[in-house]
């Protein structure tokens, strides 16, 4: 294997478009969590094919890159910003739901939206607290049926049919209403969607449904227990409620937010006030 | 077939904010279509076929802009009719076909293109003559002029409406441009000849192009394998080096050409397998 720091050089070093997409692209390869800081770092150098294999390496690392992306969510380059939601979006760790909530419905960009809608279906649902698991699916699954139904782009309405599709399968159990919603969104649109490609891929989910043959499904469940801290799942529930913009007024037993005083103790021993 | 924004990169011109472009009304547009300021006029022309007004009064006004005199550059050109010829290609309204075929033979070069591209959009096969006549003034028998590359024409729009309107008879006139040394051309000149033979051999040709060091080459080539909806290029399209919104357009061509083959719910397998490679670029 490549020694890590030659390949981070090389991305440093590089000095056209070209050698640094190469670069970039052989670092990716590695997929080392030391090479996250660096392929953030390309998501704003305004190269194309650079941020391209920098999202590419990033989601192959997966969830150990999410708190690096977060931080970078904050910055006010709107470009990296949609690389970082696109590679949010491919990783599906569940601290990106609710930038990916927002991407999917709202983002001035085509890209990030059809990205965010696919992320949304796809999001690692095994990981969410039961209590947590209803909210924030009835949360993907409305933003999944507001951009179906309403966005003007083909392809973005195309990626929420794949989200509603993925979506469905891991409802079956959970939320057998949910589910029929998904069912009646694609007889709706089966008809009445203007574009050709969109009312395909519906009939395609819905064969897909039926026969339960997605090749969605069968990628092999990670065994991976959840690496979230109560904390983070706190803070997941509390940015889902602020998009609410209401309290559910029944605290039901087990409810996550029973956990409000020991997160907020947990948080304040390991992250002194900055 | 309605195109989205996305599908057609449309931007608004420079300087002109979303804003200002949502503030304009149709009445107010086709009003400044017809008004004194010709910065307003150009600009209205554009915005009617950006957000497709279709009225009757729009589609007028902007067939008569296609014989504006007053809006000319130093150099010659005709802003505010290469506009209006933009926008009738987007409207879809068949009686601007007799005006855009007389621009055809317009002094300024991107009014003919404009022209032969919104042809080609409108698909009346009412044209073709006065398009392969274009494509005439640069042979001489079966051969291109010499002294190439000859550039006095949009030869590549006017190749590829006469690829998108089938005429068969074309084929002559088509052919000589293979051997065109500007690659935009000879690529919109294989793509053409796809359409009237069906060939594989042209749609391989394209899928070998996918493999180009030029970045715009690819791009352009994307556009035609889509155009042409050529299935077995589908994996070549996947893995190309350009960016997944390009590709995703030309594998949504493909697409919609298995998609005439089969009655709803059907999908052929080739249906099948372009989605998944969809899916896989969002």
């Amino acid at each position: 294997m490549a020694d890590l720091s030659i390949l981070i050089r090389a991305v440093e070093e590089a000095d056209s478009a070209s050698l640094l997409t190469r670069a970039v692209q052989n670092l990716a390869a590695v997929g080392l969590e030391a090479a996250v800081p660096t392929l953030i770092a390309a998501l704003s150098y305004n190269n194309p094919g650079a941020a391209v294999a920098a999202v590419d390496g990033l989601v192959t690392i997966g969830q150990a890159a999410v708190p690096a992306l977060l931080e970078q969510l904050d910055q006010h380059n709107y470009t990296a910003r949609s690389w970082t939601i696109r590679a949010l979006a491919g990783i599906g760790d569940p601290r990106g739901l609710v930038t990916l909530l927002g991407g999917a419905t709202a983002d001035f960009s085509p890209s990030v939206r059809r990205a965010a809608a696919r992320g949304l279906g796809v999001m690692k649902w095994q990981w969410f607290p039961d209590d947590l698991l209803e909210i924030a699916q009835a949360e993907a699954l409305e933003a999944l049926l507001f951009v179906a139904q309403q966005d003007e782009e083909w392809v973005v309405r195309y990626a929420a049919v794949v989200g509603l599709q993925a979506l469905a399968a891991t409802l079956t159990a959970t939320d057998p209403d949910g589910r029929s919603q998904i069912q009646a969104q694609f007889e709706k649109m089966a008809i009445d969607d203007e574009s050709w490609a969109v009312r395909a891929r519906i009939l395609m989910a819905q064969q897909q449904i039926q026969a339960k043959t997605s090749y969605l499904l069968l990628q092999p469940p990670e065994e991976q227990a959840s690496p979230l801290s109560a904390v983070d799942w706190q803070m997941i529930l509390e940015s889902l409620y602020r998009r609410k913009g209401q309290e559910r007024l029944m605290l039901s037993e087990g409810d996550p937010r029973s956990y409000q005083a020991m997160a907020v103790a947990i948080a304040q021993e390991t992250n002194p006030p900055h | 077939m309605q195109e989205s924004t996305f599908e057609s990169m449309e931007s608004s011109p420079p300087g002109v904010g979303s804003d200002e472009a949502e503030a304009l009304t149709a009445e107010q547009a086709i009003a400044n279509l017809q008004g004194a300021d010709l910065g307003l006029r150009f600009y209205a022309a554009w915005w009617l076929g950006r957000f497709r007004v279709r009225d009757e009064a729009a589609i007028q006004a902007l067939i008569a802009a296609l014989e504006d005199e007053a809006d000319q550059t130093e150099a010659g050109g005709y802003p505010l009719r290469r506009n209006a010829a933009r926008a009738l290609g987007k409207l879809g309204d068949r009686r601007a076909v007799p005006v855009l075929i007389q621009s055809l033979s317009c002094s300024d070069h991107y009014v003919r293109e404009a022209a032969a591209q919104s042809l080609q959009a409108l698909g009346d096969s009412a044209c073709v003559p006065a398009l392969l006549n274009l494509l005439a003034t640069g042979l001489q028998g079966e051969q291109l002029v010499p002294n190439q590359p000859d550039l006095s024409q949009p030869y590549d729009a006017i190749l590829e409406a006469v690829g998108a309107l089938r005429a068969a008879h074309a084929i002559s006139h088509v052919k000589p441009f293979l051997e065109h040394p500007t690659e935009r051309i000879q690529y919109a000149a294989i793509r053409a000849m796809y359409q009237l033979t069906h060939e594989a051999a042209y749609g391989e040709q394209l899928v070998q192009a996918l493999k180009s060091p030029s970045l715009q080459l690819r791009r352009t080539v994307l556009a035609d394998l889509g155009a042409i909806g050529y299935l077995p290029a589908a994996a070549a399209i996947a893995q190309t080096q350009a960016e997944n919104s390009l590709k995703l357009i030309a594998l949504k061509g493909l697409l919609e050409e298995q998609l005439q083959h089969t009655t709803p719910p059907a999908l052929s397998a080739g249906a099948i397998n372009v989605m998944t490679l969809m899916d896989e670029l969002l």
